[in-house]
C-alpha cells in the first residue's frame, strides 16, 4: 500500500513501471470481482445437470433450458401421454419434453418483472417530481429551519427498513394498500425523495441565480423562470437523480418481501423462490438474475460520471 | 430572498422599488408562497410514510399488541418491552453478530478499497474503463446477487469452494461456508466486501484526486521520501473521505437485511442473525409486534446517533 513502488519520478506523473504494476493489480482485482457475475451468466446457459457438475464446467453445451424454465410452468407427464402429443412447436417445448415434462403455461416471472418496471418507473417519476420542486425551494428561498428540515429528510433514509416496515405493514393493512403497486410506489417514493432532494439541491445550487434574476427582469414570473431557465439547466442532474432512484426501487428487497406476496410482488423477492424439481433450478435462477441485472449494468455505465455524487448524497462532487 | 447575494443586484433594486402588492400581482405567486408550495408535498409524504409510522411504533412499543391477533385486548405494559429487550441474551447475541459484521466489513473494505483507489490514482491508460468494471457489483441488487452466492457457496458443486480447493488443496466438500458455525459469519462478510469495496474505492479515489499536485511537488523539492509523503500528505488529506465512506458503510451495514436474509437467513442457528434479521423474526414470524416495535425504536435511536455524526463529517468534507 505504500508509495515505495514509485520510482524517482515526480508523483504527479508516475513512472511507466509504476503504472504497469498498478494496471496489473487493478486488472487482477477486476477479473476476480467479475467471476461471480460471469458465473451467473454462464449458469443461465447451462442445462441443470451441467450446472451442478463437479468439477464446475466452463466448457459446456449451451442450453436454453434455464430460460425456458424461468418463463414457463411445467408438469411431469407419463411417456405414454407425451407420445400422444403433437410434435414440439419450438426448441423450448423440445427440451422440456426430453425431461418427460410439458409446458402448461407462462410462469409468473414476466408479471413480476413488469411489476418491478411499473413500481420503479412510478416511484422514480414521483420522487423526482417532488424532489425537484422541494430542492428548488430549499436552494433558492429562505426556509425557516432549513438545515433541520434537510437533516430530517436525510435521516428518514437512515432508518432500518425492517423497523419502518412494522407500522407500514399495519397501516397498509388498514388502508387496503397491502400488496398493491400503488402502495409500493408511495413507499419507494418516500424513501427515494430524500436522495432526490439532497442530490437535486446540489445540482440546482450550481446553477447561478443570475440566470433566473435576468429572466425575471425580462418579465418572467418566478414560476416561468423556474420552468424555462432552471429546469433546462438542471436536466443532467434530474436524469442522474432519476437513474439513482430507479436503481434503488429496482433493487429493493426488504419492503417488497414483507409487504407484497402476489399481485404487486416485484422481481427481487420472486427470483429466490424459483425452485425446480428436486432442489434449486440454478440455470433458471441464473437466467432470472441475468435478465434482472442487465438494466442496472446499462444504467451504471450511463451514470459513471455522477456515480460518486449519487452514492454520497451529493457530499462528494467531482 | 437572496440572502447571500450582494445588495447591489439589479433584481433586488427593482424589487425594492416596486410596491409589494403590485409586485405580487405582476409576478404571480410570491416567493414565500412558492417556497411553501414546493416543499410541502415532500414534507407531507414523509410525515405520512415516515413520521406517522414512527409515532405509531413508539406507541406500540409500550403495549403487548400482536399484529396477528387484532381482536385480543391490547394492554399497556409500560417500559416492559424495553427492559426485556435489554436483558434478552438473543438480542445481545444479535447485536454482537451485527458488530462483528460491521467491524470486519469496514476493515476489509477500507483496506482493499483504499489500495485500489491508490492504484487507480496512478492514472495509467484505461483507468476509467477498469474503474467502471470494478464498480459494477455495488450497483446490483444485494438480494438477487446474495441469492446467487448461495450457489457459489455450495460445498462440492459451488464455484467458491472449488476455487479455494484449487489454490489450497483442501477437499472442496470438506467445508461449508453457509452451513458451518465458524464460517457462516465470514460468508456474509465476503459477499458484502465483494459488493461494497468499490463504494469505498470510489470515495477514496475522490479524496486522492482532491489533493493538489503542488503539495507533492513541494514535498519533492524538500526531498521527502515517498513513504513520508504517503503518511504525511496522502493519508491525512484523504482521511475525511475515508471517514465518510466508513460512516456510510457503517450505517448501511448496521441495518443490513436483504443479502443476509437470502444468503443465510440468520443461520446456522443464529450465528449470522444480525439485528434486522432478529427484528424480522420477532415482528413477522413470532408476531410480537409490541416487543419488536421497542427493538425498532432502539435501532432507530442508534442509527439516528450515527446519522448525526455522519452529517457533521459530511459538512466537514464539504467545507474543504
Amino acid at each position: 500500500m505504500s508509495a515505495s513502488s514509485s520510482s524517482a519520478h515526480s508523483v504527479v506523473e508516475p513512472s511507466a513501471l509504476t503504472k504497469r504494476i498498478a494496471l496489473g493489480a487493478v486488472i487482477l482485482y477486476a477479473l476476480i470481482t467479475m467471476i461471480p457475475l460471469f458465473w451467473i451468466v454462464i449458469t443461465s446457459m447451462k442445462s441443470p445437470p451441467d450446472s451442478i457438475s463437479y468439477p464446475p464446467k466452463i466448457v459446456f453445451q449451451p442450453s436454453i433450458e434455464g430460460y425456458c424454465n424461468l418463463f414457463t410452468n411445467q408438469t411431469r407427464q407419463t411417456p405414454e401421454y407425451l407420445a400422444t402429443l403433437p410434435p414440439p412447436q419450438n426448441r423450448c417445448e423440445e427440451v422440456t419434453r426430453q425431461r418427460n415434462m410439458v409446458i402448461v403455461g407462462p410462469s409468473n416471472f414476466l408479471k413480476r418483472f413488469a411489476n418491478s418496471l411499473i413500481i420503479a418507473f412510478g416511484s422514480t417519476a414521483l420522487s423526482v417530481l417532488l424532489g425537484t420542486i422541494a430542492a428548488y425551494g430549499f436552494s433558492r428561498f429562505k426556509v425557516p429551519l432549513k438545515d433541520d428540515l434537510l437533516f430530517f429528510i436525510l435521516s428518514t433514509r437512515m432508518m432500518p427498513p425492517i423497523a419502518v416496515a412494522i407500522p407500514i405493514y399495519l397501516m397498509y393493512r388498514e388502508l387496503g394498500l397491502s400488496d398493491t403497486k400503488l402502495g409500493m410506489i408511495l413507499l419507494y417514493t418516500a424513501v427515494n425523495v430524500s436522495l432526490a432532494v439532497w442530490l437535486l439541491k446540489g445540482f440546482i445550487d450550481e446553477i447561478p441565480r443570475e440566470y433566473e434574476e435576468a429572466a425575471m427582469i425580462d418579465g418572467y414570473t418566478r414560476l416561468q423562470a423556474f420552468r424555462k431557465v432552471v429546469l433546462p439547466q438542471a436536466t443532467t442532474g434530474i436524469v442522474a437523480t432519476a437513474i439513482f432512484c430507479m436503481i434503488f426501487a429496482w433493487n429493493e428487497y426488504a419492503f417488497a418481501v414483507l409487504l407484497t406476496s402476489g399481485d404487486a410482488q416485484p422481481a427481487p423477492p420472486f427470483i429466490p423462490t424459483i425452485i425446480g424439481e428436486g432442489g434449486m433450478d440454478w440455470p433458471a435462477v441464473g437466467a432470472g438474475t441475468t435478465l434482472f441485472l442487465i438494466p442496472i449494468l446499462i444504467f451504471t455505465i450511463l451514470l459513471r460520471k455522477h456515480l460518486l455524487r449519487g452514492i454520497t448524497f451529493g457530499a462528494v462532487r467531482k | 430572498m437572496t440572502g447571500q447575494t450582494p445588495p447591489d443586484r439589479i433584481a433586488e433594486r427593482v424589487a425594492a422599488a416596486t410596491p409589494q402588492a403590485l409586485a405580487t400581482g405582476v409576478r404571480g405567486l410570491s416567493d414565500r408562497a412558492i417556497a411553501w408550495i414546493f416543499i410541502t408535498p415532500t414534507m407531507l409524504l414523509l410525515l405520512a410514510i415516515n413520521i406517522f409510522p414512527l409515532i405509531w411504533t413508539i406507541q406500540l412499543s409500550f403495549t403487548n399488541f400482536r399484529a396477528n391477533r387484532t381482536n385480543a385486548a391490547v394492554k399497556n405494559v409500560g417500559i416492559d418491552n424495553y427492559t426485556s429487550i435489554l436483558s434478552d441474551p438473543d438480542i445481545w447475541a444479535a447485536m454482537q453478530s451485527t458488530a462483528h459484521f460491521v467491524f470486519w466489513t469496514i476493515i476489509l473494505q477500507t483496506l482493499i478499497g483504499f489500495t485500489l483507489a491508490w492504484l487507480l490514482d496512478r492514472k495509467f491508460r484505461g483507468h476509467g474503463f477498469w474503474t467502471t468494471i470494478i464498480l459494477i457489483p455495488m450497483m446490483l441488487s444485494p438480494a438477487v446477487v446474495g441469492n446467487f452466492w448461495r450457489f457459489l457457496y455450495q460445498p462440492q458443486i459451488g464455484l467458491f469452494n472449488y476455487i479455494i480447493a484449487f489454490f489450497t488443496g483442501v477437499d472442496p466438500s470438506s467445508f461449508e461456508m453457509i452451513g458451518s458455525v465458524q464460517l457462516a459469519p465470514w460468508s456474509i462478510i465476503i459477499v458484502d466486501t465483494w459488493m461494497w469495496t468499490p463504494y469505498v474505492m470510489l470515495i477514496c479515489l475522490a479524496g486522492l484526486r482532491s489533493i493538489p499536485d503542488y503539495i507533492y511537488e513541494a514535498a519533492e523539492v524538500d526531498r521527502a521520501s515517498h513513504w513520508r509523503q504517503f503518511w504525511s500528505i496522502t493519508i491525512p488529506m484523504a482521511l475525511p473521505f475515508i471517514m465518510l465512506a466508513v460512516l456510510f458503510r457503517g450505517i448501511e451495514n448496521f441495518k443490513m437485511f436483504d443479502m443476509v436474509n437470502l444468503l443465510t437467513s440468520g443461520g446456522p442457528g443464529s450465528t449470522t442473525e444480525v439485528a434486522s434479521i432478529t427484528l424480522k423474526r420477532e415482528a413477522f414470524e413470532k408476531w410480537r409486534t409490541g416487543f419488536s416495535s421497542a427493538f425498532a425504536i432502539i435501532l432507530f435511536v442508534t442509527v439516528f446517533g450515527l446519522a448525526n455524526i455522519y452529517v457533521k463529517a459530511l459538512n466537514q468534507v464539504k467545507s474543504r
